[in-house]
C-alpha cells in the first residue's frame, strides 16, 4: 500500500489493484450468484444468426409479394390532399390537426422525449409496488385529479381519438384501485401489482398505437374521417 | 458436412495464416471459445458468457437482435441501392425509373430496403417496450436506456431522410409537411428550416442534405451508438434478470440488480 498514490501523480508503472475498506467488524459476506452460464460463441451468436436468417426470409417473402410505392416525380405546384407524413410521424400530424404547430410539432415531442429519457432516473419508476397499494389516499386522490383534468381537456378540444384511449387506461385504472391484492380474479390482481409507470407507459402506448391507426388509414382528404374499406 | 470438406476446413483452420487472423485457433474447448469472443475486435464487446435462460425467446422476444438484424440488411441493400442512385434534380426519379425497369433485380432491391426500413422503426419501438416491460431499465442500465432512445431518434432520422429520396410525390410532401413543422420553433424556427433543407422549401439542396445525412452521417452514428449499447450490455452485467423470471438452471439464489453490478466489477 505505501507505494500506492492516489491523484494525477499515481505511479503508471503500478497495476492498479482492488482495495476494500472495511470500516466496521464484520464476517465476510459473500454473495454467489449460481446461475447457469453458457457460452456466447457458439451458443448466443448461433441463435442470434438463426433468428436473423428468420427474420431476412420474411424481408425477402415480403419483398417479393409487395412493390415499394413510387409515386409520379415530385411537383411543388401539385399538393396531394392529404399529403401524408411517413406513418410513425402520423400520431403526431393527427395532433396538429387539433393543436397549433408549437404544441403538436414542437412541444409534444420534445416533452416525449424528455420523458423517455428520464424514466430510469425517477425512483417512482423504480419502485415495483402497485400504484393503490402504498399510501392510498393521496394516490387515489392525484389519479382522480390527473385523470379528470386529462379527460376534460381532451373533451374541450375535440380530441376524442386521444380521448378514448384515456377513459380506457383510467377505466382500468378504477378497477386496480378497488381490488383486493388476494383478488380471485387472476386479472384483476394483475392489474392491481401494477405500479405506476406501468400505467403511464401503457398510455402512452396505446395513445401512440391508436393515433398512428387512425393517422393512416381513418384520415382523407382535408384530414377527414375516412373509413378505409369504403374507398 | 462431408468428410473431405471437414477436413480440409480442419487444415485451414489449423494453418498459420487462419491463427495469424483468429488467435483462438481452432478447438471447443471452454477456453477456445472464450478466445474466439475475446480476441475478435468485433465480438470482444460481447461477454464471453451469458446466462443461459437469457436466450430463452420470452426474455427478449430477440426484438434487440432483430433490429440489429434489420439494419444489417438496410447496410448492405443501401450500399447496393447507392451503386444505382444520383442525387440530383430530376435523376434521382430517373433511377427509381430505372430500378424498376433496367436494373436486374433492382425492384427487388428496393423493395427489400424499403420494407426493411419500416421494419426496424417498428423493431426499435418494439425493442423499447419489450425492455420497458421487463424493468430492464432499472439502474445499473440507466444509461443504456438513454443509449437506446438515441439509437430511436437516428432509426427515426434514418428513414426520415431516406423518405426524400426516391423524389416522387410521396417524398416530396412528406418531406414538406414535416420540414414545416420546424419552423414553428419559437425565434430560430425559420433558420432551423433553412438549414435544413437548404432553402425555403424542399429542392435539390434538401436532396442532397438528406442524402449525405442518410448515406453517412447516421449511419456513421448508429454504428458508434449500437457499439455503446452492446458494450453498455456487457458492462452492465449482462442482460437483466427478473425476479419473476423462473430460473430454469440448476439451484438459483438471490440475484438482483446489485448482484449484477459486482458481477460487472468482478469480471470487466
Ligand atoms: C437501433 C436500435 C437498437 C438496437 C440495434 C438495439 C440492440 C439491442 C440488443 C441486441 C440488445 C440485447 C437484448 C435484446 O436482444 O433485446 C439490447 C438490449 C437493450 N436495449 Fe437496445 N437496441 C436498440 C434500441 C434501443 C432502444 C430504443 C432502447 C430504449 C429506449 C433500448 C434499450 C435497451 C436496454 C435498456 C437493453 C438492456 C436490456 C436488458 O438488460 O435486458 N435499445 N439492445
Amino acid at each position: 500500500m505505501s507505494d500506492y498514490v492516489a491523484g494525477m501523480s499515481s505511479d503508471a508503472k503500478n497495476s492498479p489493484k482492488r482495495v476494500v475498506f472495511v470500516t466496521r467488524r464484520t464476517s465476510a459476506h459473500v454473495r454467489s450468484v449460481d446461475e447457469e452460464q453458457v457460452q456466447t460463441y457458439p451458443e448466443a451468436l448461433f441463435r442470434a444468426a438463426l433468428a436473423v436468417q428468420v427474420l431476412v426470409i420474411a424481408l425477402v417473402l415480403l419483398s417479393l409479394l409487395f412493390n415499394a410505392p413510387l409515386e409520379g416525380i415530385a411537383n411543388p405546384t401539385v399538393t396531394p390532399n392529404p399529403a401524408k407524413a411517413p406513418w410513425y410521424f402520423l400520431g403526431l400530424q393527427e395532433m396538429l390537426h387539433y393543436f397549433p404547430p408549437i404544441v403538436a410539432g414542437v412541444l409534444i415531442p420534445t416533452l416525449l422525449v424528455v420523458a423517455l429519457v428520464v424514466i430510469p432516473y425517477f425512483n417512482i419508476n423504480i419502485r415495483p409496488d402497485g400504484v393503490f397499494l402504498k399510501s392510498r389516499r393521496r394516490n387515489l386522490t392525484v389519479f382522480y385529479i390527473v385523470a379528470a383534468s386529462l379527460s376534460l381537456f381532451l373533451w374541450f378540444f375535440d380530441v376524442y381519438v386521444a380521448l378514448a384511449p384515456t377513459l380506457m387506461v383510467a377505466g382500468f385504472m378504477l378497477i386496480a384501485a378497488f381490488s383486493a391484492p388476494q383478488s380471485p380474479d387472476r386479472f384483476r390482481r394483475y392489474l392491481v401489482s401494477r405500479p405506476v409507470s406501468w400505467w403511464i407507459m401503457t398510455w402512452f402506448l396505446l395513445e401512440l398505437a391508436v393515433l398512428t391507426v387512425v393517422g393512416t388509414f381513418f384520415r382523407g382528404p382535408g384530414w377527414s374521417w375516412v373509413l378505409p374499406w369504403r374507398s | 458436412m462431408q468428410p473431405r470438406t471437414e477436413a480440409t476446413l480442419g487444415r485451414l483452420m489449423a494453418s498459420r495464416l487462419w491463427k495469424s487472423i483468429f488467435r483462438s485457433g481452432r478447438g471447443t474447448s471452454t477456453l477456445h471459445r472464450s478466445m474466439a469472443i475475446q480476441q475478435s475486435v468485433f465480438l470482444h464487446i460481447l461477454p464471453a458468457k451469458v446466462r443461459r435462460r437469457m436466450l430463452n425467446f420470452d426474455a427478449t422476444w430477440y426484438l434487440g437482435t432483430l433490429t440489429l438484424g434489420t439494419f444489417l440488411v438496410l447496410v448492405i441493400t443501401g450500399i447496393l441501392l447507392m451503386f444505382y442512385y444520383h442525387p440530383s434534380v430530376p435523376q434521382a426519379y430517373a433511377d427509381m425509373k430505372d430500378l424498376r425497369y433496367v436494373v436486374s433485380s433492382g425492384l427487388f432491391l428496393r423493395n427489400l430496403h424499403r420494407w426493411s426500413a419500416h421494419a426496424m422503426v417498428l423493431l426499435a419501438f418494439a425493442h423499447m417496450f419489450r425492455v420497458f416491460y421487463r424493468g430492464a431499465y432499472r439502474p445499473p442500465r440507466e444509461f443504456n436506456w438513454v443509449v437506446g432512445v438515441i439509437l430511436l431518434l437516428i432509426t427515426l432520422l434514418l428513414s426520415y431522410t431516406g423518405y426524400l429520396l426516391p423524389w416522387d410525390q410521396l417524398a416530396f410532401w412528406a418531406i414538406t409537411v414535416g420540414s414545416n413543422i420546424s419552423s414553428a420553433v419559437p425565434i430560430v424556427g425559420q433558420k432551423i428550416h433553412f438549414l435544413m433543407l437548404g432553402g425555403n422549401q424542399v429542392n435539390a439542396n434538401a436532396l442532397l442534405r438528406f442524402y449525405v445525412l442518410h448515406c453517412v452521417i447516421l449511419p456513421l452514428a448508429a454504428v458508434l451508438f449500437i457499439a455503446v449499447h452492446f458494450w453498455r450490455i456487457r458492462k452492465d452485467g449482462g442482460l437483466y434478470v427478473q425476479q419473476s423470471e423462473p430460473a430454469k438452471g440448476a439451484g438459483e439464489a438471490r440475484v438482483s440488480t446489485e448482484d449484477s453490478a459486482q458481477e460487472a466489477v468482478a469480471k470487466p
